[in-house]
């Protein structure tokens, strides 16, 4: 969900008490969180200005989302489920909403996990 | 790092005073509590949200009535409902069921409080699920100036949960604003002197109260919303008129 704006504005935010020079800032992104990389990165160069990231890079890796579910053991990607435009955009705000709207596709049980692709971290270099 | 941590202080810098009604038994009314405050506080003129974290079972929004879908805008900002904005995952998940795990009741928590755009309020009630799980103590830990306010029915088994619940904010630090009675006439203000706990008042079991719900003007003029009025004076967290 985080919208690319609001999460822009996160990870600049998250960056503020790093010491040191930092020359490229990695953001991994779960692909639940079903966020446009290209309005993300925008977002991340206009924020930068006037802050200690201005010389920054910014690079952007998306992990598959992977689920796994408690009923029947079955693991399936998202690219596997059939999912509306609407539920996907409901999943962009909030990708725990997959939990309203994905079912595992062996037996249907809507008690899974996200065991990967999920969440946003930062890795930096100097 | 989880960068969306980060952001969170900053999300909540316009606001002025969180509290969480909570109770640690289901069925006691903190939804309708929580929800009837935030209209209370709007109609005497503050600037309230209402945040409702019981994510299996969300159900403010029944409360308030009819409420549009949030906005996107550098964030989400959340709609309004009779002077209170509102944020629910039901305002996105429609009427399907959302079975959270804790983990993902963490995350879920994090994410809303990571992107909502509540701007300047004077108070954010928040609406707590039953139990004393993940919810509770995320939103706990997350909103660092939280004040709760306990929620009880005269019932010995509410009374019984109450008891632990008490304790363990005590545990965790959070200020026990005090103990509201719901659907009583008085019958927990022992437990509440026994446990050390302001006892702010009753609100009594009301019929009214079904037929309004989804109208906030008529739960406005019920005579639960005119006692709770009454507590939430009692607990300072009106301003003065």
């Amino acid at each position: 969900m985080v919208h690319e704006w609001a999460l822009a504005e996160a990870v600049i935010k998250s960056l503020e008490g790093v010491g040191g020079r930092v020359k490229l800032v990695r953001v991994l992104l779960g692909e639940l969180q079903n966020v446009d990389g290209e309005i993300l990165l925008l977002a991340l160069e206009e924020l930068k200005r006037g802050t200690r990231l201005e010389g920054a890079r910014f690079e952007l890796e998306v992990e598959p989302a992977e689920f796994e579910c408690n009923a029947c053991g079955a693991r399936w990607r998202l690219s596997d489920a059939a999912v509306g435009e609407a539920e996907r955009e409901a999943m962009h705000f909030v990708p725990e909403l997959a939990h309203a709207f994905l079912r595992c596709p062996s037996c249907g049980s809507p008690d899974f996990k996200v065991v990967k692709g999920r969440g946003v971290r930062v890795e930096v270099e100097g | 790092m989880d960068p969306r941590l980060a952001v969170i202080p900053e999300r909540l810098k316009g606001v002025s005073r969180v509290v969480v009604f909570c109770s640690g038994k289901g069925g006691v009314g903190k939804t309708l509590l929580s929800s009837l405050a935030a209209l209370v506080a709007a109609r005497r003129g503050a600037r309230v949200g209402l945040l409702d974290l019981d994510f299996n079972g969300p159900s403010s929004h029944v409360v308030l009535g009819s409420a549009p879908p949030p906005r996107e805008d550098r964030g989400i900002v959340p709609p309004e409902v009779a002077g209170v904005k509102l944020m629910s995952l039901a305002l996105f998940a429609g009427e399907a069921p959302l079975p959270l795990r804790g983990a993902d009741a963490t995350n879920a928590l994090i994410e809303l409080l990571a992107v909502t755009r509540w701007g300047d309020l004077d108070l954010l009630v928040v609406d707590a699920p039953p139990g004393t799980g993940d919810e509770l103590l995320d939103a706990l830990r997350l909103l660092k100036r939280a004040e709760t306010l306990v929620v009880t029915t005269p019932s010995k088994l509410s009374l019984a949960v109450v008891a632990r619940l008490v304790r363990l904010l005590r545990e965790v630090g959070a200020p026990v604003l005090g103990l509201v009675e719901n659907m009583g006439r008085g019958g927990a203000e022992a437990a509440a002197a026994e446990w050390g706990v302001r006892y702010l008042g009753w609100v009594p079991y009301d019929p009214a109260i079904e037929e309004a719900l989804g109208n906030p003007e008529k739960l406005l003029a019920t005579q639960a919303a005119a006692k709770l009025e009454e507590a939430l004076a009692r607990a300072g967290v009106l301003k003065a008129r």
